[in-house]
């Protein structure tokens, strides 16, 4: 699996040296779009993505799919953060693409930007379709269920979003965290927190094994 | 010397636009002096319908609103619920609370509503002249139905009453008549009733009052009262439903 | 001011109106407005006021009428097939003047249509919409922020005038979430019961009131009509309210509304960068319309040697149009993109149909 993941980032090695440039930008407008079934927490990730992006003042549209839409199909939202206002919340070519089933890869692998990042769930997605040259797979269900909670994928894949594109640290995602969440659910937060770290750790190592830092 | 008799002061004294024989007049009268009786006439808000009593805020003397024809339930509701210190009811004819606004009636029953319903069944409808209403008796001629209603293509008489009953949150539905001086006697202890419910924080309770209208059953008044007592009151069994 | 927080447009309306002294609401469900009936469930009655889900729209904007004559800040939301019910009771509001604040999130039409944004119920909105020669005053937010911001102003304007308020937003505006500044209105302080000597209370000293608008003696409707028309024209004079961007030096103004404007105002942007002489008026009023402002930048010609084109952009097929060219009156020339049913004008668009009309 390891081999595999490194396989993706030697492909994208190039991420890194643009997010440099992408994170010290004072115009940075990053779009994303997450997608997945219902139920693996795509609308979370969004709003704890547009949360933490509030808490460092950012401007931030959330547009969900709604309606009839997320009957039975796919689930996704649009996020865009931008130092500048935001036209339209729809997004036509995203920065980034996080999918997390197969359907919504169907859906959605011709809304990436030339060079956009794309990270997909191996767990679900089996396919060798490579669609950007920045298409990072990891098996993010797989490891939500070695950690003992299934539900924390989308976490897990935030994390590896959030070493990917530099543009929120940790420790703001971690407050927006645990600040959305409802007295009653208070013990998710560690679990959510590892999940966090644990995304984040997969692109780190990989990076680092790559780089030998 | 006792006073045994007066002019509600609930109700304005200038002659009303009402037919001769209707049996608006009378359950105005009615209303009003059971309003004054009850010394609510200051906490009373009503609902005045779309029909022949359209413009009864014109006759009763206290704060009144209108509503959309069928919509006075829904109306009745929001004053209720935003001042339940204040005496609401609702007056509607059999096309107002059991045709176009059968949905409104059933809901505001259905929730419960503190509120107190008074229905006037003369089965027709008098203000635009005399077409069927869903109360009108099978045989029965109106313009709409020139030959009698006919349970084939108009359906039965509609006995909204009874359905309201079956419904857990109404807590009190009685059927009068006003075709002699007894029924009449009748209706007003029904009526009363109704508004010492809403006082008391019962809940929904409706009175339905069979009602003559001589012009458009093309009667004289006599024989009007005699048609309710005769062939209406049949259909329409007087009583306590719940 | 408070922290801030991330809201729906949806939820923001809601919120907006408690902030503002709401304090009943009365709706039925419909896509993409459902946020804003359950923001309203859950958090109306910790306002201390009445919620209540109504069996149809028509239940739900009668309950409203009902509520107002109190003299009650009262409201209701919808979305497009359910404002055609609410038709009826809008007129009667309007007929009996009193204040209250409809929500419109448009969605796709005619008929059912689908529940995607659209801008389709700009003439329902802007002419009245039911029976009878009225008029609604009809704000259109295009931030989440705004959508908030309106709220109080919508209750202020409909007792200053004892109208009906149409808020026109759409699905987008509607679901979308951006973090916005929750104000305290002053006005919640003094709410629930603003004393309005027009309204049903109980006639405890003082005459009996009545809340009609059946007038059947002659000419006695005449006379309201003109009252109403009396009112609609100083509603006319004093607010018109818009948002306009680089008027001084534009050679096309783009006119748009809602959300459509903020992706104007993209487009605007990307232009400008470009050295373009672009410019934008955004209606936040689109009954009354700011024909003024248009009126006055025309008149101003003189001092130009050509007259601005206008492009008006719509989620819609050439209904606000009508007002650009009523305002415009000939003397200049007007474009038009729209599209509707689902389809929204890109900035791609916008910038491309600027180019082929010259700007």
């Amino acid at each position: 699996m390891l081999i595999e993941k490194i396989f993706w980032i030697v492909r994208s090695s190039r991420t890194f040296d643009s997010l440099k440039a992408f994170c010290n930008s004072p115009n940075m407008e990053e779009k994303i779009i997450i997608a997945g079934a219902g139920g693996q927490g795509i609308m979370l990730l969004g709003k704890v993505l547009a949360e933490a992006a509030m808490r460092k003042n950012k401007f931030i549209t959330w547009l969900p799919a709604y309606g009839a839409e997320v009957r039975g199909g796919t689930a996704y939202c649009m996020i865009i953060i931008s130092d500048k206002e935001i036209g339209s919340p729809y997004i036509h070519k995203a920065d980034t693409l996080i999918i997390m089933n197969n359907l919504s890869l169907e859906k959605f692998k011709n809304r990436i930007k030339k060079n956009g990042l794309m990270l997909i769930n191996a767990s679900f997605i089996k396919n060798d379709l490579l669609i950007s040259p920045k298409m990072l797979k990891y098996s993010f269900t797989d490891i939500a269920k070695n950690m003992g909670n299934i539900k924390v994928a989308n976490m897990i894949a935030l994390g590896s979003y959030l070493a990917n594109r530099k543009i929120l640290d940790t420790q703001t995602v971690i407050k927006a965290i645990e600040e959305m969440t409802p007295p009653e659910k208070k013990y998710l937060i560690e679990i959510n927190k590892e999940a966090l770290l644990a995304g984040k750790k997969l692109t780190l190592s990989a990076h680092e094994a790559l780089t030998g830092a | 010397m006792k006073k045994v008799f007066s002019h509600p002061r609930s109700l304005r004294n200038i002659p009303t636009h009402y037919c001769p024989g209707c049996g608006h007049g009378i359950t105005h009268r009615l209303i009003t002096e059971i309003i004054d009786e009850l010394n609510i006439r200051e906490r009373v808000i009503a609902i005045a319908p779309v029909g022949c009593a359209v413009i009864a805020y014109d006759y009763w003397d206290f704060d009144c609103s209108e509503a959309a024809h069928g919509r006075a339930l829904a109306v009745a509701t929001a004053i209720k619920r935003v001042r339940p210190e204040n005496i609401v009811f609702t007056y509607q004819g059999d096309g107002d609370l059991a045709a176009i606004g059968t949905n409104e009636t059933i809901h505001a029953a259905n929730r419960g509503e503190n509120l107190t319903v008074i229905f006037i069944n003369n089965a027709i409808y008098g203000m635009t002249g005399g077409q069927m209403a869903p109360t009108t008796l099978l045989g029965q001629r109106t313009s709409t139905t020139p030959n009698g209603r006919e349970a084939k293509f108009q359906g039965y008489p509609l006995k909204i009453s009874e359905m309201l009953a079956v419904l857990p949150a109404v807590k009190y539905v009685e059927r009068v008549s006003l075709h002699n001086p007894q029924e009449v006697l009748k209706a007003k202890k029904a009526i009363k009733q109704a508004f010492q419910n809403q006082i008391d924080n019962i809940g929904f309770s409706l009175v339905e009052i069979l009602s003559p209208c001589p012009t458009y059953w093309e009667m004289n008044p006599k024989q009007a009262m005699d048609w309710i007592r005769d062939a209406m009151a049949k259909e329409f069994p007087l009583g306590k439903i719940k | 001011m408070s922290k801030k927080i991330l809201l729906s447009g949806n939820e923001a309306i809601a919120q907006g109106a408690l902030d503002a002294g709401c304090y009943f609401y009365a709706g039925y469900p419909i896509t993409p407005q459902n946020e804003l009936i359950s923001y309203m469930a859950a958090n109306m009655p910790k306002a201390g006021g009445v919620f209540i889900q109504a069996e149809s729209e028509l239940a739900a904007i009668n309950m409203v009428f009902g509520a107002s004559a109190t003299g009650t800040r009262a409201m209701t939301s919808s979305s497009s097939p359910g404002m055609s019910l609410k038709q009826e009771g809008i007129s009667y509001i309007a007929g009996t003047q009193l204040p209250a604040v409809i929500v419109n999130i448009m969605r796709g039409g005619p008929g059912l249509g689908n529940i995607t944004p659209a801008q389709s119920d700009y003439f329902q909105a802007t002419r009245g919409g039911g029976h009878g020669d009225y008029h609604c005053i009809v704000l259109a937010p295009s931030t989440v922020q705004e959508a908030h911001d309106l709220m109080p102003l919508s209750f202020d304007l409909a007792d200053k005038y004892r109208n009906p308020i149409i808020v026109l937003g759409d699905g987008m505006l509607g679901q979308m979430m951006e973090p916005i500044f929750v104000m305290r209105h002053a006005s919640r302080v003094a709410r629930k019961r603003i004393t309005k000597k027009w309204a049903l209370t109980g006639c405890k000293e003082r005459n009996p009131n009545v809340i009609k608008s059946l007038y059947l003696k002659e000419g006695a409707l005449e006379k309201l009509n003109l009252l109403l028309q009396k009112k609609y024209k100083i509603i006319k004079e004093k607010e018109q309210r818009y948002e306009s961007l680089h008027l001084d030096t534009a050679e096309v103004i783009i006119v748009a509304y809602g959300i459509m404007a903020r992706i104007a105002k993209a487009a605007v942007n990307k232009l400008r960068a470009k050295g373009k002489k672009v410019g934008l008026i955004r209606p936040i009023t689109l009954w009354p319309f700011p024909e003024t402002l248009i009126t006055q930048i025309l008149s101003g010609l003189h001092k130009k040697k050509h007259s601005p084109l206008f492009l008006v952009v719509e989620m819609s097929y050439g209904q606000m149009l009508e007002d650009v060219k009523l305002a415009v009156n000939g003397k200049a020339k007007v474009e038009f993109l729209g599209r509707a049913g689902g389809g929204i004008p890109t900035e791609e668009e916008i910038i491309s149909k600027i180019k082929r009309i010259g700007g």
